[in-house]
């Protein structure tokens, strides 16, 4: 990397939770245009550096920028009018409106109807499923199609950076497939990702290049390529 | 068979008003789970307030506007002062803070203008009755019933059909989440109250005039019982605060009506037990947690 122009930038960036010392000093780029995926067992803090940079938790120190502007102290929902989206952990689809409104919801920030309504058309596109399902509840979908709508609903936001937060949790491998070729469609619609997952193995296969996260430190960072045939990775990652 | 029917009258217009203030209490309880104490304080703000205006010669829309803007600054500053700071602390201490903003409202109220009981104007809304079916109907009753349904009409369309609304029961599911689309969650919770205290005004100005009493211990009653109404609909639920509201008010003016007036006010909460036995999240409450 090096000359890549980075769109996000994070320097020595430390989160607490109460006594919990769960980031220790993260350094992240991701250049315009990259697919970077985050890897890492349960608890290395890979939510938590996706939650530092939309804004939802407080750094306790260190400095995230965005296009050259520092965003360390800009309140969340500021965060995603600047273009950052985020497609949680768990999904997090208002389960309690219907697949129309939580991707109205998505175009909250927007005021432009008529790109809304192309925006609208074009998810719906990428995801018949959810055309078929447009007024229904969005908490009677199923878990892939939830997955769906959380990443629809997030591009309503009509992001310049996209923060994925386990994408395949508990999806049947064909449905993994789609979502990872989705991302990468979505990618090479010029949309940069920002790839969090425990499924290593796929993440590291559609990823430009990849960090390694530990205990709340980067161990490794590299290309993709290189990392998945990195001995350790290979071992702790990708079973051996 | 008619003296039924007059009860179920007398009811629905108690119902009603009771309806109005438990919207309220549902949808701040809904956005930020506090049970607002103070809530039915500003029923008692907006009954003065209407008062003032009624005396200054304005009519009933008029008077109702003021006091439906009054007590909507009234609740956002509520609840820029008293609530936002606490919250994050604990549901413990914002309540504590909400007994002491009811008890702050009502000596307030008591030392400026004292405790006596004052009533509207006589030209302010001057009563009619008209007969039906050997019903008697009250213009007030009409009042009642005319003013409620326009207003909750209107916060029907504001929940479901704005971008505003929209927001609101976003944050209300999952207020993270709904920082993820942009929304700003301390300005929804602002809103909330701003209408919400808007509703109780209402509710106050026709309290006022129903029963033709204005005091500053007014809200105390009304509110409790908007509170059981809340609960009885399933708190959160705004169709559950109407239903809930309209129901109890109907139950107890039938109990009132057949000879049991000393026993109403422990119908209202004999009620609310028993449904909370069968039904513990109330009657249009959720019944599963939808959160997956
Ligand atoms: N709200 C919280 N309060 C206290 N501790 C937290 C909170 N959220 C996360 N933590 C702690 O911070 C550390 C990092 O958590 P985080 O959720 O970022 O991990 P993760 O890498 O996303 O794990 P997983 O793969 O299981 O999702 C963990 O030790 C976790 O227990
Ligand atoms: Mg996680």
């Amino acid at each position: 990397m090096g000359r890549v122009e980075a769109l996000l930038n994070l320097e020595d960036v430390n989160v607490h939770y109460g006594a919990i010392w769960a980031l220790k000093g993260i350094n992240l780029t991701v250049g315009e245009g990259e697919i970077v995926s985050l890897i890492g067992a349960n608890g290395a803090g890979k939510s938590t550096t996706l939650r530092a940079i939309s804004g939802v938790i407080k750094t306790s120190s260190g400095r995230i920028s965005y296009q050259g502007e520092d965003i360390t102290k800009t309140p969340a929902h500021d965060i995603v009018k600047k273009g950052i989206a985020q497609v949680p952990e768990g999904r997090r689809i208002f389960a309690n409106l219907t697949v129309m409104e939580n991707l109205e919801l998505g175009a909250y920030i927007r005021r432009d109807a008529k790109g809304i309504k192309q925006d609208m058309e074009m998810v719906l596109d990428r995801f018949p499923r959810l055309r078929e399902r447009i007024s229904q509840i969005a908490g009677t979908l199923s878990g892939g199609e939830q997955q769906m709508l959380a990443i629809g609903r997030a591009l309503m936001t009509r992001p310049k950076l996209m923060l994925l937060d386990e994408p395949s949790m508990g999806l049947a491998p064909l449905l993994v497939k789609e979502i990872f070729s989705i991302i990468q469609e979505i990618n090479q619609d010029g949309t940069t990702i920002l790839l969090v997952e425990q499924n290593a193995r796929m993440a590291l296969q559609i990823a430009h290049r990849a960090y390694v996260l530990e205990t709340g430190r980067i161990v490794l960072e590299g290309s993709a390529q290189k990392l998945a045939s990195h001995e350790d990775v290979k071992k702790a990652y990708l079973g051996g | 068979m008619t003296d039924l029917l007059q009860q179920l009258l007398n009811g629905l217009s108690q119902g009603s008003i009771y309806a109005l203030i438990a919207v309220g209490y549902t949808m701040i309880y809904g956005i930020i789970q506090l049970i607002n104490f103070a809530h039915g304080d500003v029923i008692m703000v907006g009954a003065y307030v209407a008062l003032g205006c009624a005396l200054m010669g304005l009519g009933f829309i008029p008077s109702l506007a003021v006091a439906m803007l009054t007590c909507a600054i009234l609740g956002v500053i509520i609840e820029r002062v008293a609530y936002r700071r606490v919250r994050p602390v604990s549901r413990l201490a914002a309540l504590t803070s909400a007994i002491g903003v009811s008890l702050f409202l009502e000596y307030t109220m008591m030392y400026f203008l004292g405790a006596d009981i004052r009533t509207f104007p006589a030209g302010f809304f001057p009563e009619r009755t008209y007969s039906l079916w050997g019903i008697t109907i009250n213009n007030k009753d009409l009042l009642v019933l005319g003013t409620t349904l326009v207003l909750v009409i209107i916060l029907q369309y504001i929940i479901y059909r704005t971008r505003t609304g929209k927001a609101m029961r976003a944050v209300s599911f999952d207020g993270q989440a709904a920082q993820l689309m942009g929304v700003n969650v301390n300005s929804t919770v602002a809103i909330t109250f701003f209408i919400g205290s808007a509703m109780a005004a209402a509710a106050g100005l026709l309290y006022g005039i129903y029963f033709n009493t204005v005091q500053p211990l007014m809200g105390l009653m009304p509110g409790l019982k908007a509170f059981i109404a809340a609960v009885l609909g399933g708190i959160g639920s705004v169709p559950g605060a109407m239903l809930g509201g309209i129901l109890l008010g109907m139950t107890e003016s039938l109990v009132a009506g057949f000879g049991g007036s000393m026993y109403r006010d422990a119908v209202a909460f004999i009620i609310l037990i028993l449904v909370l036995l069968i039904r513990p999240t109330g009657l249009l409450g959720k019944g599963v947690q939808e959160k997956v």
